[in-house]
């Protein structure tokens, strides 16, 4: 038996011991969801970010949009009201890492997609105030100044796919792509392709209102207009998901 | 005890020690934690023992416990009364349906959408429901950009609140714009016009709603104007009073909503405003809400926005 002066007094050990206890509290409340069927929804629609998207995902952690904007709407019927249907877990099951959270100094970003035009997006990131006068959020001009850089796109999707990302390195996956997610968006998600999904995507969506260029802004605002679009929630019942707790 | 006291019996030994001395003589008391303290752990161990059986709560292979004796039921999309076992998500929908908050404003919200938009208009209760119920709407999914009073930003967002409306300013106009949305464009003439020819449409646009212009600008411009060269009246028609099926704006009233002819300080800076405008080409887009918002809440928006001010 250890004495407790001995972990006391010996630093090392004393740590080592207190991240065992802490991860057992964690672990007993995570590990079982791996296990557990009802965990994820089974929806249709929800699939990983195209090449553009995922860059935009990238700028979105890189400066730290995370930080006060969560993309978790809580079942509650205020937030219901306010920002539309709860997040599903399936809606985040492609995000490595996911952006949950209640730290909200400014609002859920869960269902931002398609609810404000392209151009709202270029002119609120640039300045805020410009469009909404009480806004405390930062200016991000250099996303439209910076030109995207892309050429390690395939690398990123790499990564990913690692982590169990579903984005195809061979024909056998593209295939299974195609049938798990249609035609369509497999070609999206083969990474062989990527730099070309990446360029046709921003040049034929002009995210930025700027057709000569990809600059960080086409892939942000990008990635911002798919954020909680891919679930259609007019085809399930509301009871459906009940099912799933 | 008194402190004098307690310090005595600490020294004496009556209260035992963690048994750890640090720097030779640094030495913790091992005192027994306060009967209330105690007691309440014990009881929130309890409370933790009854939670466990009645709601969901220890997971068993690719299952968990769903709690006992404490189901909950709603009522699903297609009328069927549901009992489930306790969770966030029924209790929610309940919510939804029976709540105190969700019965009140359904009561109103079905009068409302039974009602014409005559009748709410003229009736003083429901616009008032509506208003209120609106402003909330309003705030969430309008206010970005149309700002939180309807005045717009210049160049991007139009004004709501005057009496120009670029899509139509009835309720049935207002309401189509909302539901299926509406993409502003007019192209840009940067290719078609040398610096001349835009000052002179320039010259003639601002004339039309009573800028002193240079009167020979202004008649060459008119040329391009209204021939082909410009073919400007498309849609904004000959006399330049615009068309709403195009969401192309009235040149004759000087309400401005692209070109910022009311920011600029003098004619130079008018003439350039207009300019950028016919040089760059306009678009703009308004979402679509239908598939976001219900039928009501599109309703209850349209009335407010008709009173936001200039409704026809």
């Amino acid at each position: 038996m250890i004495k407790h002066e001995s972990i006391e007094t010996n630093a090392g050990l004393l740590i080592a011991l207190t991240m065992i206890v802490i991860s057992i509290g964690g672990l007993v409340e995570i590990v079982p969801l791996f296990f557990i069927e009802d965990t994820i929804e089974k929806v249709e629609g929800v699939r990983p970010y195209t090449p553009l998207e995922l860059r935009g995902r990238d700028i979105y952690q890189r400066e730290g949009c995370y930080l006060c904007h969560s993309q978790m709407i809580r079942p509650f019927r205020d937030e219901m009201l306010r920002y539309g249907h709860y997040s599903l877990a399936a809606e985040s099951q492609y995000d490595h890492p996911f952006q949950w959270g209640s730290k909200r100094t400014g609002p859920d970003l869960g269902r931002v997609g398609g609810k404000y035009s392209n151009e709202w997006h270029v002119a609120h990131l640039l300045r805020p105030r410009d469009v909404v006068p009480g806004s405390i959020m930062p200016n991000y001009p250099w996303l439209l100044e910076n030109d995207l850089p892309y050429s390690d796109i395939q690398a990123r999707m790499r990564a990913l796919r690692t982590a169990g990302v579903p984005y195809s390195a061979s024909q056998e996956e593209y295939e299974a792509n195609v049938e798990r997610f249609g035609e369509e968006v497999a070609k999206q998600l083969d990474i062989l392709n990527a730099e070309e999904n990446l360029m046709r995507q921003a040049l034929n969506g002009n995210y930025d209102g700027n057709r000569g260029r990809i600059t960080e802004m086409d892939a942000i605002v990008a990635y911002l207009q798919v954020l909680g679009t891919m679930v259609d929630f007019g085809q399930y019942d509301q009871g459906y998901f009940v099912e799933f707790r | 005890m008194s402190e004098s006291q307690k310090q005595d019996a600490q020294k004496q030994g009556a209260v035992q020690t963690t048994g750890h001395a640090w720097d030779g003589d640094l030495q913790e008391f091992n005192n027994p934690l306060p009967n209330w303290w105690v007691w309440s752990f014990y009881a929130t161990v309890v409370f933790a023992l009854i939670y466990w059986v009645l709601y969901p709560a220890w997971p068993v292979a690719s299952t968990y416990t769903k709690g006992v004796m404490n189901t909950i039921t709603f009522t699903n999309d297609a009328g069927e009364q549901v009992e489930t076992h306790w969770n966030t998500r029924a209790l929610l929908l309940r919510d939804m349906q029976e709540g105190k908050h969700a019965v009140r404003s359904r009561e109103y919200m079905e009068q409302v959408a039974a009602a014409s938009y005559d009748e709410i208009l003229a009736d003083e209760e429901m616009l008032a429901f509506t208003r209120s119920v609106a402003r909330g709407l309003f705030g969430d999914n309008c206010a970005a950009c149309h700002g939180a009073g309807g005045a717009g930003v210049m160049g991007l967002f139009p004004n709501l609140v005057d009496d120009s409306w670029l899509w139509g300013g009835s309720v049935e106009e207002i309401q189509l714009t909302i539901a299926e949305g509406r993409m502003g464009f007019m192209p840009a003439f940067r290719e078609t016009f040398d610096d001349q020819q835009l000052d002179a449409v320039a010259s003639y646009v601002l004339s039309l709603s009573g800028h002193e212009v240079d009167t020979d600008l202004a008649a060459s411009g008119k040329q391009i104007f209204q021939g082909e060269a410009g073919g400007c009246y498309y849609c904004h028609t000959s006399e330049g009073t615009g068309m709403k099926s195009q969401g192309a704006p009235n040149l004759t009233d000087n309400i401005w909503t692209v070109a910022d002819v009311p920011g600029a300080q003098d004619h130079e800076a008018r003439l350039a405003a207009v300019k950028k405008v016919v040089r760059d080409g306009v678009v703009r887009e308004m979402p679509a809400w239908q598939d976001r918002l219900s039928e009501e809440q599109i309703r209850l928006l349209t009335v407010y926005v008709h009173q936001l001010g200039g409704g026809q």
